[in-house]
Order: C-alpha cells, then sequence, then structure tokens
C-alpha cells in the first residue's frame, strides 16, 4: 500500500527568492534529504576510469553498502571488493591485520589479476589513528607486480580540507610517475565524463598538432600510465584543482583551468590564454558565437515562455547557465541548488538585480521532501532534480555537464532543449539510475 | 579470510534496517551520520523512497562536530525539525561515528523529547551489524513505546505479522499475499509490523490472538507481546502449496493454546513424500526424495518437535554443533541462502512440496531455535564457498551464484537486502503458491 502525504503549508527556509537569498549558501545547514535522482558520479564511478584497475573498500557495512551496489548496478563487481570492519576490529586495534590479510585474501581470490589496487579506506580509518603507511608498505612488499593506490570514502570529512570529490580526483591520477614529456601531448583531467569531441577546444588543440586526451580515452593501465607523458593538463571541473596543482607538483606538468563558463567574454579570454600557452593561432570565434546565438533563437522561439526549472547537477557553473537563458528571453523561474561556487558571484548579483522573483529551493532542506511535486502547466527542467522537484516529464537529462563545452556546448544544449520540450521522458527510470554515462542495469 | 567479500555483494546494515522497519509509521527518522548513508539508503534499500513519501533523514554530521562531541547541534537540528514537520514520533539512529565516539542517543532522544514534547527513541545502532538487528532493534522499540494500553482481543482469531520489511520481502506482493492468506483461512490480519501498517496499528498489536513471526527481526517483538499480553507466536512464512496448510494449523493452535512454535521444524520428521506433479527445483529424478507428507494436519510428534521451550530447546542448542547430520535427511541436495524464517521456510515448502532435502546457509543474525539441525551458520564468504559445494542445487539471490562451482544448478531468488534493486522487476512472489517460478 503506497500513499502520499500531502502538506499544505510553504516550505519553511527551504525555498527563497534570489533577492533574499544570501551567497554562496541560500540555506541555513540542518537535518538533510536525499531526492531520489540519481544521476551524478560517486567515487566508485571515478575510480573505474583506470583501466585494469581494482577497488577495494575498507568499511563498515552501512558505508559499503551504497558503494558495492555501485559497481554492481555498473556491472562492474568484477572489477570491486569488500573487506569488512565489525566492531571487534575497533575495539581490538587489528586494522592493520585486517586490511593488508583482507588485500591478500582478495587477490587471490580474483580471476584476473588487476595491474593496480585502489584501496579505499573510511571515516572510522581516521579516528582510529591506524598505521596507513606500515598498511601500503606492507603491500607494496608482498604484491610487487601490483600499484596500490590510498582512496577516500570520507563524508565525514567533507567540509574540512579537500571534499571526497575532490580528494578521489587528486587520487585518480596519484599512480602516474613521472615520464619524459611529450611537447604534443595534452591531458584534459578531473572530469567523470569524456569531453564531447565536437567541441572547439577538442579541434583547437588537435588542429595545432596537439594529441588531446583524458582518462576515458584510456584502454590499458599502460595507456594511463603514458598520461603523465603529457606536457600541459587542462581542466575545466573546478573539482580537479588540486589534481591539476598536484601533477604539477610531482610529474612538472603545467595546468590551465578552463571555466565552466556560458559567457562568450570569459570563454574568450580562456581560449586566448589557451593560445598563448601553446602557441596556437587565435581561435575565430565569431562563427561560433553566432551558431550559438542561432541555436538559443530556435530553442527560445520553441520553448517560449514555459517556465524553466534549473538544478546544480547539470552544469559546474549553474548561475552562468542561467543568466545566459534569461538574456535570450528563456523564462527561467526556479533554481535548485544549496549552494554556489565562489566564481558565480557576479552572475548571482547580476540575477539578483533583474530578475529579483526567481525562486533558489534547496534540494536538502527536510521539507522538501514534501514539495508538491506536480505542477498544472508544464515546465521543462533542466536536470534530474529539477526534473523530479518540478514533477515535469520535459527534461534535459544530463548531469557533470555532459561533457558538452564551450559555443558548442551551448548548441548541443540548446538542441538537447529543444527535443526535451518535445518529447516526454519516463522520469521515475531514467533519473534513478545511478552515474549517468556508465553502464547500468537498472 | 574472515570479514572479505572479494566476488560478492555485502548485506544491508543495522542503520538501514530500523530506517526500513519505522518507514510507514509518520516519524521522522535521523540518521547520525555523514552525508553518504541517506542517499545510500533511499537508493538501494527502500523501494517506497519514490512513491511514498517518508521523513527519513540524515544529520550530515561533520568532522569538527565529531570531534568536539556536538551533541548540541544536533539536538538542535532535531527539535527545530520535529517542530515543523511534526512527525508522529523521532527515532534517531547511530551510525560508525557516532559509535566511535561514543554518542549517548537515548540521553539525544530524551532531551529532544523534552524539547519537543514528541516522543523520541535513540537506537544505538553503529553500521556494523546486519539489517536483520536493526529491524529487531526497531520493531521491538517500536511496540515498546507505544504498544501499551490494555489488551481487547478480537472477537475472531487475528494475527500480526511481525518482521515484515521490503529488504526480506520486496515490494512484489509477498506481504499482501501472506495477508489475504490469513483472511483465506479464516483470520483476521490485526497489524502487520511495518507494511501497510500504522502507528496506531501497532498501538493495538496486543489484541492478537497469535503473531506470525515471518523473519528474524520480529522476534524480539513477538517475545515482548508474549510477555506483556501473553501472545504466543509462530514462526514461518507460508511459502509453497503444502506449507501455508500446515502453518494456518499452527498459528490456530498457537493461539488456543498459547506455545509458541517454530513451525518449519515439524518438516521432515516423520513424515512420507509427497508425489511431484511436475517438474521444477531439482525434480528431474526422484533421487533424493524423502520420507515427507503432510495431509493437512500436523501430528502430536510434530508438534513437539516445533515447540522450543524448557528442555527441548536446551537439546535442540547442544545439537547444533551437530548440524547438517538429520536423521531423516539422508542427502541434502538443495542449499538455500539467506535469512533464517525466510529461507527455513522455503526449505520445508520445498521439503513438503517436492520432497526433496533443502538446508539453509544463513549468513545473517539469527538464533538457534529459528535454525533447523541441518541448517547452517554462514557469515563469511568463504563459509559459503566451502558450503556450497556440498549441494547439487544453491538457491539465492543472484549476487551469489559467481560462488557456485562450474555446473552447480543456481536458482535466482533476489533478495533486496543483498543486492538491492537490482533484481525487483524479477523478484518472484512465492507466497501460497507452487514454487516453480524460481528461476535458473
Amino acid at each position: 500500500m503506497l500513499r502520499r502525504i500531502q502538506r499544505e503549508t510553504d516550505h519553511p527556509g527551504a525555498v527563497v527568492k534570489i533577492c533574499e537569498a544570501s551567497f554562496p549558501a541560500p540555506f541555513k545547514e540542518g537535518l538533510e534529504y536525499s531526492s531520489p535522482a540519481r544521476g551524478t558520479w560517486n567515487i566508485v564511478h571515478t575510480g573505474m576510469l583506470i583501466p585494469e584497475s581494482h577497488q577495494i573498500f575498507v568499511c563498515a557495512l552501512g558505508c559499503l553498502r551504497g558503494v558495492v551496489l555501485t559497481a554492481a548496478e555498473m556491472n562492474a563487481m568484477d572489477r570491486y571488493s569488500s573487506i569488512i570492519i565489525r566492531e571487534e576490529n575497533v575495539l581490538d586495534g587489528t586494522m592493520e591485520e585486517l586490511m593488508v590479510g583482507g588485500v591478500a585474501d582478495v587477490l587471490e581470490k580474483l580471476p584476473y589479476r588487476p595491474k593496480a589496487v585502489l584501496l579505499f579506506i573510511s571515516c572510522q580509518h581516521f579516528f582510529l589513528a591506524y598505521d596507513q603507511n606500515q598498511v601500503f608498505a606492507e603491500l607494496r612488499e608482498k604484491f610487487p607486480d601490483i600499484r596500490f593506490t590510498d582512496c577516500y570514502m570520507i563524508p565525514t570529512l567533507r567540509k574540512s580540507g579537500l571534499t571526497p570529490d575532490q580528494k578521489m580526483r587528486v587520487q585518480l591520477y596519484s599512480m602516474l610517475e613521472n615520464r619524459p614529456k611529450d611537447p604534443q601531448k595534452i591531458n584534459l583531467i578531473g572530469s567523470n565524463l569524456p569531453i564531447c569531441r565536437s567541441s572547439e577546444l577538442v579541434w583547437m588543440l588537435e588542429s595545432g598538432g596537439y594529441t588531446f586526451r583524458s582518462i576515458h580515452d584510456c584502454q590499458t593501465f599502460e595507456d594511463y600510465l603514458a598520461m603523465a607523458e603529457a606536457s600541459v593538463n587542462l581542466y575545466y571541473e573546478p573539482l580537479a584543482r588540486m589534481a591539476a596543482e598536484d601533477l604539477e607538483k610531482r610529474l612538472c606538468q603545467p595546468y590551465l583551468y578552463m571555466p565552466f563558463t556560458f559567457d562568450d567574454e570569459e570563454l574568450s579570454k580562456a581560449y586566448a590564454k589557451l593560445s598563448e600557452m601553446l602557441h596556437l593561432p587565435k581561435l575565430d570565434e565569431e562563427p561560433l558565437r553566432r551558431k550559438k546565438r542561432e541555436a538559443l533563437f530556435a530553442a527560445k522561439e520553441l520553448i517560449g515562455d514555459t517556465p524553466v526549472a534549473v538544478d546544480y547537477t547539470l552544469t559546474f557553473r549553474i548561475l552562468s547557465l542561467v543568466r545566459l537563458l534569461l538574456t535570450y528571453g528563456f523564462r527561467v523561474t526556479e533554481i535548485y541548488a544549496d549552494t554556489f561556487l565562489p566564481e558565480e558571484r557576479e552572475d548571482f548579483e547580476w540575477i539578483r538585480e533583474n530578475y529579483p522573483e526567481i525562486r533558489i529551493s534547496s534540494c536538502v532542506r527536510p521539507w522538501m521532501r514534501f514539495q508538491e511535486r506536480e505542477r498544472e502547466e508544464k515546465i521543462l527542467a533542466l536536470g534530474q532534480k529539477a526534473a523530479y522537484f518540478t514533477g515535469t516529464d520535459y527534461f534535459v537529462n544530463l548531469v557533470e555537464s555532459g561533457g558538452l563545452y564551450g559555443y558548442d556546448g551551448v548548441v548541443r544544449l540548446a538542441g538537447l532543449m529543444q527535443e526535451a520540450f518535445l518529447h516526454k521522458k519516463d522520469r521515475k527510470s531514467v533519473i534513478q539510475k545511478k552515474g549517468l554515462g556508465c553502464e547500468s542495469c537498472i | 579470510m574472515r570479514q572479505t567479500a572479494g566476488l560478492i555483494s555485502t548485506y544491508s546494515s543495522d542503520e538501514f534496517g530500523i530506517c526500513s522497519a519505522l518507514y510507514e509509521l509518520g516519524g521522522m527518522v535521523v540518521m547520525h551520520d555523514a552525508s553518504g548513508c541517506n542517499s545510500t539508503y533511499t537508493t538501494h534499500d527502500e523501494p517506497r523512497w519514490y512513491d511514498m513519501d517518508s521523513m527519513i533523514y540524515i544529520s550530515a554530521i561533520s568532522e569538527m562536530e565529531a570531534i568536539m562531541g556536538d551533541d548540541e547541534k544536533l539536538i538542535r537540528d532535531l527539535t527545530e525539525t520535529a517542530l515543523e514537520m511534526k512527525p508522529k514520533f523521532v527515532a534517531v539512529v547511530g551510525a560508525p561515528i557516532p559509535y566511535m565516539i561514543g554518542t549517548d542517543l537515548s540521553a539525544i532522544a530524551a532531551v529532544t523529547e523534552q524539547a519537543t514534547g514528541i516522543p523520541c527513541m535513540g537506537f544505538a545502532a553503529n553500521g556494523m551489524n546486519y539489517y536483520t538487528k536493526g529491524v529487531s532493534m526497531a520493531l521491538e522499540a517500536i511496540v515498546r513505546r507505544f504498544c501499551t494500553g490494555p489488551a481487547l482481543r478480537t472477537e475472531n482469531l487475528s494475527v500480526n505479522i511481525l518482521g515484515a520489511t521490503p529488504l526480506d520481502f520486496s515490494l512484489n506482493g509477498s506481504v499482501d499475499s501472506i495477508k489475504d492468506w490469513i483472511r483465506e483461512n479464516h483470520m483476521e490480519l490485526n497489524a502487520c509490523l511495518s507494511m501497510g501498517c500504522t502507528l496506531e496499528d501497532i498501538a493495538g498489536a496486543g489484541n492478537a490472538h497469535v503473531n506470525l513471526v515471518v523473519s528474524y527481526g520480529g522476534l524480539a517483538a513477538a517475545r515482548y507481546l508474549k510477555e506483556q499480553y501473553g501472545i504466543p507466536y509462530v514462526a514461518g512464512v507460508p511459502f509453497g502449496e503444502r506449507f501455508p496448510v500446515m502453518l494456518a494449523g499452527m498459528l490456530k493452535e498457537a493461539a488456543a493454546s498459547g506455545q509458541d512454535l517454530v513451525s518449519y521444524q515439524a518438516v521432515g520428521k516423520n513424515q512420507t513424500p509427497p508425489v511431484p506433479d511436475a517438474p521444477y527445483i531439482g525434480s528431474d529424478s526422484d533421487e533424493g526424495q524423502k520420507n515427507i507428507r503432510y495431509d493437512g494436519e500436523y501430528s502430536g510428534q510434530e508438534r513437539r518437535n516445533c515447540q522450543l521451550t524448557g528442555k527441548a530447546q536446551e537439546q535442540k542448542n547442544d545439537s547444533q554443533n551437530k548440524r547438517n547430520v538429520h536423521p531423516q535427511r539422508d542427502k541434502v541436495r538443495i542449499s538455500i541462502i539467506g535469512e533464517s524464517v525466510f529461507s527455513a521456510s522455503l526449505a520445508a515448502a520445498i521439503e513438503l512440496d517436492r520432497g526433496i532435502s533443502a538446508r539453509v546457509l544463513c549468513p545473517l543474525d539469527t538464533e538457534d531455535q529459528l535454525l533447523r539441525e541441518c541448517d547452517l551458520r554462514t557469515p563469511e564468504e568463504d563459509d559459503l564457498m566451502e558450503h556450497l559445494l556440498e549441494t547439487e542445487i544453491a538457491v539465492g539471490d543472484p549476487m551469489y551464484r559467481v560462488l557456485c562451482r562450474d555446473g552447480q544448478r543456481f536458482y535466482s531468488l533476489p533478495h533486496e537486502a543483498f543486492s538491492g534493486r537490482i533484481y525487483d522487476p524479477v523478484n518472484p512472489n512465492l507466497i501460497n503458491r507452487k514454487l516453480e517460478v524460481l528461476s535458473c
């Protein structure tokens, strides 16, 4: 028997007009709700990007549950194992033995020999003061043919220092070792999803004679190791900054941040920097901008004044996108986000000044559980959470930008908006799949 | 090696068992942990999450709050949210970090209750125990807290179902089928803890004549209801065709006698086999059929076999060291992996309907009285690998298939608490029907 609890009252503390919202966190912290939209990636999805690697998580049952089933749902159980922490390990201080013995047992059972092991520890390890150096030294001595790296599932530490997602991006490249540099090789690092090859960024580099690759292009562990040969790392995902800094420090690979902006001028500046750094001819942006304008006008003509709701999982600079849409006349009415990047302040202020009535809704405040999820009018949602909270089947199913970068990225996004406006999706089925872009058996 | 799951999944944990058991009761359940547990539970262990609203939240504890032991923030957040949401009760559920830092969740619940006037309960879960323990803790606590009035026995024989959660029974109609089966057998359903149940139903749980314990998670609540209201319990799940008839008879007998029974203990002793009428599980030959018979009533000997009190219980406990040597089971052909009451009931149903001996490999919390002499506790992956070699057929969650030897026949029976939502579309309802739907 399924039933729905209806709430008639407003959502205190869960929805605010942008003119009344604080930046970068419009809502106060407290108990949190988790909506069923699951398309964003987690550390298991990200770790699986290293070819011929195996993941071993050392955690309590409750913590293992989400990661083992992430691996199972992406049909990757053959690359995943668990070591279960029990009460006695906490009480009697046997964590080191558990980890070394457990990893050895797993490696014996596996029907193949992984080239690398990503050994994940959890919040509990930080409170136990276990000897991590000893564990990894023993493992490396015992299995000299396998590379081990330490990875972290530490949500308790998400507000202090690096977040788990930032740390994962650092560790993702931690097994790269210094190699002679190839001046014609460029890496894109830190993104879960590969960049769309039609992006002018790809064209710009490849027409300049560069080989532009990311971890998604690596078929073997050796391909992965060869990423250390690149002369420059680019990244556009803000979470990847620490990874870029680490690679510069360890492998002497300079990096360049290509902001995931929807603003022509900011993008233009980034391309100019890239040209300068790599001695590339200046990109002729006018034809690209014209295409972008045409795509947005076409989308606007079709979508008209239909309300548009956007959520933070769609892309990294959500307010930059909202500003672009508003500039082209789209009727953006709702933004679903609980925090914004510091670099979004200017866009926030612009929207607040020009469209003060736009509502910002939390995705995690307790009352969002009871948000009325069926609207009378048609809504176009950009992102899974916006689709869920507004109850619309007309939505762009994209997370983490979908690799749509630059002017070309906007053209493609405008196309996806038109498609989403015309064709319903099976919302319940689509948004509950984890790790959009990964294989899924759900 | 103990404690590794090199090839298979791992079970849901105590904190999620608590959430699952309390999900439909109108309370606010708060896991005191960082941000991951909430989405893990609601994605993988809670098939009701999309369609049925429930106040399941997480405290989102941070490193500094943990190090500083900042209980005040939790109490403040609980109080503010409870006063806004007006739940029927508040449950604060422990997790690994509160366990590590020694958080007193009962005290936090007491302070919150004082501040809000809303009943609050603290649960000392730690994410390191199985969901079965969580379900048990939750159901026992909820009946102790809310089922306190005098018993007003219903006129007709009525039954509580204890221990029903989607973690064991999915949303495939099994629990509704158990309810239908109770009615078909001229009994009334009093309360189902806790699917399709309200807090008011639980408050009236003391009015039933008998409790049907359908999982280990229901046993502690059953004992409380016995102690408080004198309600006897019968453990079992009505799988198959013949076993439900037997189980219905035992419910009526227990209601009349006040005697607790573990229904499937009676199967496989002093019985003769039925004649198979269609080929399915293991029925490719007559080999292995046992001396099993059941004709709708059960004998005094069978009743004695399933009574588990006093000396009989002690003898049974003594016999645990001799497991897998059942006098009437000369050759066990099927191993069923899973929760004890669920799996032993299925084993009994297979034995009754098909005359093929089956045993349980139980990786989860249970008690000896909920297992038969031939059944085994197999908490580790290595235990399962070893004992699966001993039978020609295995039945279990599809994620156990990888442990079977080459050529071993494997029948899939998805278990939400193990493989989550992956097999929901193909999870069969085996209640009170022929067992032919198990698929290879």
